[in-house]
């Protein structure tokens, strides 16, 4: 019965072509539209480490000016002093915690047709390896020990690997890195984080760095700052020791902490270390720390851009106009066709075989163009690469899921638009066709 | 012509026995129209902003990026060499070394006040550090006060906290300090910064923007009087007309080849900077106009698909009326009133959902409030799509002959 229905649906939509490919179209184009949006907006909300999101904090200190917040109304700082950085991690209070900071240096390849390079550098501790689950291809982070020892040891990104030591495996392996050796102790794997969470202060959607090192090396090396520096008090006295004593936010500080437990436990000891402070005259504020996990953090920061939002929500009322004129022309072509569903139903086809032909009708309808959608949307991803440049390469890739939806949308949206047309043409009165023919 | 000739009531009374497909046409109307106004609102807004002069010769400059490598590297003397070569260069106008470049989205702001302590009320300004060259090659006019002198300008070393004694500040910035007297005046004033460092304003000059294209004080900016010698130096060069696209590549090989400890990097036209700053802008424009277009579109084929279907479903009444005496003048107006009559209620309903949506938007996104006068316009151009698209089928249902009556099919 069902490949009867669709032979008959096929028919009629060839019957009027041009009106069978304006609701195709509109379909298609609707969802499209809405389809290339909430890509983007999928993936700019999705969720860079789902197994542990809810165990990952982002700590925040109010070490702010007492006349004024870091933001309104009453935001702490988004990133930490120096001070905190290091206290924080000497008290090792957290299953697992790593302060970070960015900057970058000169590595200069040892063969002599290599150039040196400008290399992007993350600081960290070593918890930062297991804590974000950071791929290995070759050996592991460095030990405890060589925070605290400052240890001259990096772990380098695939890419870099491929560019100093043509790919090999060069754990172990000496790599000049501004101005000073380091001994490589690993080399990651492909480390995509789709928006980067562990740091989001200069755009959510930067790439992993290219090399990672000892925190302390800030200090022992006197390395640049990256990222943004905030200060709303002078550093006290000249020099770099000046600059990482004074009030300046440039720091983040991540901890592992497995429950709820654990958590009530930090917020204590945060909340007792800035009580500390305040009798050493610093922290003029009143208490406001803040540990926040990765989505909580995510919307903190405003991840999802506003244009992207309001793209999905244009594209969806153009969507809904779309469907609109679905419902009209198969409103107005059902109609067209009372004459043929009475002479049907004269004959003895029941209002439930009528309403399930002209449903699979719809459906094919919906499903041409949610084929063409998904073609639409592939070419709105492209357009959105080329608008927005490189940075939103990782923005904008179709997945099973999304291309899967896409069809889903399409199918049960043109059927939900063909149930009251169909409905309307299924209560034809047998006779009243009939009598002027 | 009185309303009777008009047939308004007929019109109405024949829409109302089919009223579903009349609806549908109406709320197609009214979202296309929300959409539509809200999205050229939108659209002005960002070409506004893009619209917004720099201060600087764009066309004209661009900048790079050197970083110093290795135990051999003098900052100090590297950036005077530099300075040297790149100003001696046939085809270049001027150069300077600067700590950020306008526009390009990154730099260094300080809070400025004009009485010194804690608690002042304060005025947030990028700060460019820049010698006595800046204004050759930013393209600056000295309106008030003097530029620097060669001896105004001193070395600012990694980790020097303090600043300048003179500085040179925008006309907006003097403004905002100095809200009561003319800028003019403000020359000589003394100005703090960090709240209690004093700096002198040595002059005024026209205008230059902030680095970053989405701060309100945009055009808040100092000069401050320094060459820095950090590791990685920024040179922006301005050349002469036409020569910019000639000298870039022969610059980078000079400064390459004039000392070795060093890579160069990041080598940009400061045009193609701002496009890169205003990239979500534009994107945003081009994304909100196509759609805006197909919508419509879209809706226009819509009311088109309709109407003719009404004109085939009423082939018979209409040869009825054609032989009875209606002119072909009288079908079309019929089919254009009974469009005009949708339409109105789609437009209303459009003005509600427009003033809706972009509260909305106001509210989630803090957009701007909408001018008024871009309802009206909005409503008018909905009414003038509906009428264009049901011209075609009005026309075609003028054609029917009045034989059609006679036939029984």
């Amino acid at each position: 019965m069902f490949t009867y229905y669709l032979r008959l649906a096929l028919k009629s939509i060839k019957r009027n072509p041009i009106l069978s490919a304006l609701m195709i179209t509109a379909i298609g184009l609707g969802i499209g539209a809405s389809m290339t949006t909430v890509t983007v907006n999928y993936l700019m909300s999705a969720n860079p480490i789902p197994h542990k999101s809810e165990q990952l904090f982002y700590v925040q200190l109010d070490s702010w000016s007492q006349f004024e917040p870091a933001r309104e109304p009453n935001e702490p700082p988004d990133q930490i002093t120096w001070t905190e950085a290091t206290n924080l991690m000497q008290a090792k209070k957290a299953y697992r915690q790593s302060a970070m900071a960015s900057t970058g240096g000169v590595i200069e390849p040892k063969g002599q047709d290599e150039k040196p390079f400008m290399a992007s550098i993350r600081l960290a501790f070593a918890d930062f390896f297991p804590m974000f689950d950071a791929p290995f291809l070759y050996g592991s982070g460095w030990p405890d020990s060589s925070d605290d020892n400052r240890d001259y040891v990096v772990v380098i990104s695939k890419a870099t690997n491929e560019r100093v030591f043509g790919g090999e495996n060069s754990v172990g392996r000496t790599i000049r890195i501004v101005g000073e050796n380091f001994r490589v102790v690993g080399v990651l794997d492909d480390w995509l984080l789709v928006p980067r969470f562990y740091d989001v202060t200069t755009g959510a959607f930067d790439e992993t760095e290219e090399v990672f090192m000892p925190f302390y090396m800030k200090q022992e090396l006197e390395l640049t700052n990256g990222g943004n520096t905030n200060c709303w008090k002078t550093p006290e006295g000249e020099g770099f020791t000046a600059f990482l004593q004074s009030e300046c936010v440039n720091y983040q500080m991540w901890v592992e902490l497995r429950n709820d437990n654990e958590k009530a436990q930090y917020m204590d000891f945060l909340n007792n270390y800035v009580n500390e402070q305040k009798t050493l005259g610093r922290f003029a504020r009143p208490l406001n720390n803040r540990l926040s996990n990765v989505m909580q953090w995510m919307e903190n920061q405003q991840v999802v851009a506003d244009d992207a939002q309001i793209m999905m929500w244009v594209s969806f009322m153009f969507l809904l106009v779309c469907l609109l004129n679905t419902i009209g022309l198969l409103l107005a072509k059902f109609t067209g066709k009372a004459a043929e569903i009475g002479l049907r139903r004269a004959v003895g086809a029941s209002k439930t075989d009528l309403f399930i032909q002209h449903l699979v009708e719809t459906a094919c309808i919906g499903v041409a163009g949610g084929i063409l959608g998904l073609g639409l949307a592939y070419l709105g991803l492209e357009g959105i690469k080329s608008l927005y440049g490189e940075f939103v390469q990782n923005l904008v890739g179709l997945d099973l899921t999304m291309m899967v939806s896409a069809i889903l949308l399409a199918l049960i949206s043109s059927i939900l638009a063909g149930m009251y047309p169909t409905w309307r043409a299924c209560n034809i009165a047998p006779a009243s066709q009939l009598k002027s023919q | 012509m009185s309303s009777n000739q008009w047939e308004i009531g007929p019109i109405f009374r024949a829409l109302m026995r089919n009223k579903v497909g009349a609806i549908l046409i109406a709320i197609q109307i009214a979202v296309t129209m929300t959409i539509v106004v809200n999205s050229i609102f939108i659209i002005l807004e960002r070409a506004q902003r893009i619209e917004r002069d720099s201060g600087i010769d764009e066309i004209n400059s661009f900048y790079l990026t050197t970083t110093g490598f290795g135990d051999g590297f003098d900052p100090k003397s590297t950036a005077f060499n530099d300075l040297e070569l790149i100003r001696n260069t046939p085809g270049v106008l001027d150069a300077i070394q600067i700590n950020a470049i306008p526009v390009s989205g990154g730099g260094w702001s300080m809070s400025f006040q004009t009485e010194p302590g804690e608690e002042k009320e304060t005025q947030g300004a990028a700060i460019y550090m820049v010698d006595e060259h800046a204004t050759e090659a930013l393209d600056l006019e000295v309106i008030a006060g003097e530029n620097f002198l060669p001896i105004d300008v001193r070395w600012r070393q990694p980790g020097l906290r303090d600043w300048p004694d003179n500085v040179l500040i925008t006309k907006v910035l003097a403004e905002s300090l100095f809200p009561d007297i003319p800028y003019q005046n403000v020359v000589g004033k003394t100005i703090y910064i960090s709240q209690t460092e004093p700096m002198i304003v040595k002059g005024i000059v026209d205008k230059i923007q902030a680095p970053w294209v989405g701060w309100d004080d945009l055009e808040h900016t100092v000069l401050t009087p320094e060459i820095t010698g950090f590791e990685s130096n920024r040179y922006y060069i301005r050349a002469q007309a036409g020569q910019r696209d000639r000298i870039m590549p022969i610059i980078e090989e000079a400064l390459a080849s004039s000392n070795k400890q060093r890579i160069i990097r990041g080598m940009r036209t400061v045009q193609e900077t701002r496009e890169r700053s205003y990239r979500g802008d534009t994107a945003m424009i081009k994304i909100l106009s196509t759609t805006m277009v197909i919508l419509t579109i879209v809706t226009g084929l819509g009311i088109v698909g309709l109407a003719s279907f009404s004109v085939n479903r009423r082939k018979k009444q209409i040869g009825t009326r054609r032989a009875l005496g209606a002119s072909q003048g009288s079908i079309v107006r019929y089919f254009m009133i009974e469009n005009f009559l949708i339409s109105t209620v789609g437009v209303i309903l459009g003005a509600v959902l427009t003033v809706a949506l972009n509260m909305l938007l106001v509210e989630m996104f803090s957009l701007n409030a909408l001018d008024w006068y871009f309802v009206p316009a909005g409503m008018i151009v909905l009414w003038m799509v509906g009428q264009i698209a049901v011209f075609g089928p009005a026309k075609k249902a003028a054609k029917i002959p009045p034989a059609l009556a006679t036939r029984t099919v």
